[in-house]
């Protein structure tokens, strides 16, 4: 494999005080390669968006954040200063948010603020940054372009804000585009047009794009590789074609049971009892043991590792097997 | 942006009416006698009275009075003193370059030092410096001005001497008025020292006058501030690697001015109540001054001709942030 362009490991991010931490991400491992789709999965709370913020270095005091090691290229992002760390931002590595609508300052027109990452980051001219704002616009998909250019944000619709934020995020060539909830606000009919646009500008720039979702039939879609997140835990990886298959994991299996494709025909959608657990919550064992459907004894006891290789990780102590039942001798009297 | 300015614009027409019945209103409130008090005399004979009354107009139906006081207030007719026989446009517009120049500087003041200071309180939130900023603002905010004004000038006048006690510059310049704002003139008549004495005659009334619109505008920038800071075009703006200062100073500030311009606009009320205050204590030669001493005489025209001059431009300086926020903020601007 070659050198990978996101390295995470080990990632944890505590928000709190120093006596009652609340841990967000709980010993992240991820790795990106250069120009591949990774798509991570989970519900609200699971620490998908808190872990890409923490990539980005915006994660606020009194958010902590601290890590075995975060690379980018090869380089120690934490170990980086504020300026050198905001060299990348919106330059190597960039992000588009859930909600465009508030995500563009509502006082600033749409060249201005387009124009503004181009100028931070490249500069030039003034005429050949408006033409290159111009050509962004252009590139993704932006009707009326020319005239776009000085509209304010709220003159735009919320499709058509958020393809002026990926606008903004494609502007300097970045080789990380982070992609948090980048279709959940919009109309459904927008959303697989945004989902295309980012697909193909993906393939025509061969940068990496890391997929943040709930939804595990946008991430079927689009990824080559999944991350499913639990808690702030990864508990399971793999390719995508085979995870959707047999997942490993009782909760990618139960996150697939409750799609609304796999449910044709029945009166109520599957669903997984319970929440994520909070604050105070936070269970013994493996995180997922009170809602699991497969708890059992050990389950309670010991916190499962994540194991298998770069290919395909689960943790599980019982992970399922190609059936999908429990394996490694499970028995829940145990 | 016209349409926005006319919709603005109409709105003052329906104040501007109610702020003349008011006026005409006080004439008929007056304790005692109106023709007394208007005519200055007292325990005249019954055929002088009568008189008076027809020659002040005051025995015409109540809406023949008015429309005639309104006819003449149109016409920038508003009367005349009773005590000088000047006319109290004139003696208005002789003195208000003062007043401006005065509420100018203690505005400036306000802005110069309320800004910054609600940024860091906002930036440093829940620091010794943000406690600070807050403790001292809330202390300008409730503290009676004529109190602080005596404070200032016990302190810089009397004790230190830094600065005079009272008087818009030193009696021993006789400067030709030009534009009426000493600071300037003083620096056209081209004679030495009279600029640092303008100034130092100002600084003391424009720190007392400034208090309150400071600590209102250190809390609102604050506050403003803070709940910019959790928008997500901050996070958009971090996102793309700005500095620091780009962020704070230009997308959050941007958006956190718009409350903040409101707040300066009403504050031009406070700032001219105040100066009442001020110009009483600081013998500041403006309208202020003039109002106070027209109640003490019981210069009736004056009084009348005061409030409605006051109010008027209060009313028309909030017309001119209305319209300021809408080049501010372009939400507003573009909304039909």
């Amino acid at each position: 494999m070659m050198r990978p362009l996101l390295d995470i490991r080990d990632l944890r991010v505590e928000f709190g005080t120093e006596q009652m931490p609340v841990t967000a991400v709980d010993g992240l491992d991820l790795v990106v390669a250069p120009g591949e789709v990774v798509g991570i999965v989970g519900e609200s709370g699971s620490g998908k968006s808190v872990t890409s913020l923490a990539v980005m270095g915006l994660i606020d005091y009194p958010g902590r954040v601290s890590a075995q090691h975060l690379r980018f290229d090869g380089r120690d992002l934490l170990g980086m200063s504020d300026s050198g760390r905001r060299g990348l931002l919106g330059k190597d590595i960039a992000m588009i948010f859930q909600d465009p609508m508030s995500s563009l300052n509502p006082c600033f027109t749409v060249a201005y603020q387009l124009i503004e990452t181009l100028r931070v980051h490249q500069g030039g001219s003034k005429t050949a940054l408006r033409e290159r704002a111009l050509a962004l616009l252009q590139q993704v998909e932006i009707p009326d372009a020319q005239r776009r250019l000085n509209a304010y944000p709220h003159q735009l619709s919320g499709g058509m804000s958020q393809r002026v934020m990926v606008a903004m995020a494609i502007a300097c060539n970045p080789r990380l585009l982070i992609a948090d909830e980048p279709t959940t606000a919009l109309d459904v009919t927008v959303q697989a047009q945004m989902l295309e646009l980012l697909l193909q500008l993906q393939r025509e720039r061969g940068m990496a794009l890391m997929l943040i979702t709930h939804d595990l039939s946008v991430i079927a879609q689009t990824a080559q590789r999944v991350v499913v997140m639990y808690a702030g835990q990864v508990v399971e990886t793999g390719r995508v074609p085979d995870i959707f298959k047999a997942p490993r994991h009782p909760y990618t299996q139960a996150l697939l049971a409750a799609l609304p494709e796999r449910n044709l025909g029945r009166e109520r959608l599957q669903a997984i009892p319970g929440v994520v657990p909070g604050q105070y919550d936070r269970p013994s064992g493996c995180l997922l043991h009170p809602r699991c459907a497969y708890a059992a004894a050990p389950c309670r006891a010991v916190r499962p590792a994540l194991s298998g290789d770069s290919e395909a990780q689960v943790r599980c102590h019982f992970a399922l097997d190609p059936t999908g039942h429990p394996g490694n001798g499970w028995d829940r009297t145990a | 942006m016209f349409g926005f300015f006319l919709r603005r614009a109409s709105l003052i027409i329906p104040t501007f009416i109610g702020i003349t019945l008011l006026v005409f209103s006080l004439i008929h409130m007056i304790p005692g006698d109106a023709v007394e008090a208007m005519s200055g005399e007292r325990g005249m004979d019954a055929a002088r009275y009568a008189r008076l009354v027809h020659q002040l107009g005051l025995d015409r139906p109540l809406y023949v009075q008015y429309f005639d006081y309104l006819g003449h207030v149109l016409q920038g007719d508003l009367g005349h003193s009773i005590v000088t026989q000047e006319s109290v446009l004139h003696e208005f517009l002789a003195l208000f370059p003062a007043t401006v120049e005065l509420s100018f500087c203690a505005m400036l003041i306000a802005l110069a030092i309320g800004l910054p200071a609600g940024i860091l309180a906002a930036l440093k939130r829940n620091t010794v410096f943000d406690y600070a900023v807050m403790g001292v603002s809330l202390t300008g905010y409730s503290m009676p001005i004529f109190w602080w004004a005596l404070l200032l000038i016990l302190l810089f006048s009397v004790t230190l001497g830094w600065t005079p006690v009272s008087g818009r510059i030193d009696i021993l310049f006789d400067l030709p008025p030009v534009t009426g704002f000493m600071l300037i003139d003083s620096l056209l008549s081209g004679e030495p020292g009279a600029f640092r004495s303008a100034l130092s005659h100002l600084i003391l009334p424009a720190i007392a006058l400034g208090t309150i619109p400071l600590a209102v505008v250190a809390r609102m920038t604050r506050s403003a501030m803070l709940e910019v800071l959790r928008e997500d075009y901050v996070r958009t703006a971090r996102a793309k690697g700005l500095s620091r200062f780009r962020v704070v100073g230009i997308h959050a500030l941007r958006n956190a001015l718009i409350p903040v311009v409101t707040v300066i606009g009403l504050q031009v009320g406070t700032l001219l109540a105040g100066a009442i205050l001020t110009e009483t204590i600081f013998s500041w030669p403006g309208i202020g001054k003039w109002l106070v001493e027209a109640i003490h005489r019981r210069d009736y025209p004056v009084v009348q001709g005061g409030i409605l001059l006051s109010a008027t431009i209060i009313i028309v300086v909030n017309l001119a942030v209305d319209l300021l926020y809408g080049v501010i903020n372009p939400r507003i601007r573009h909304s039909s």
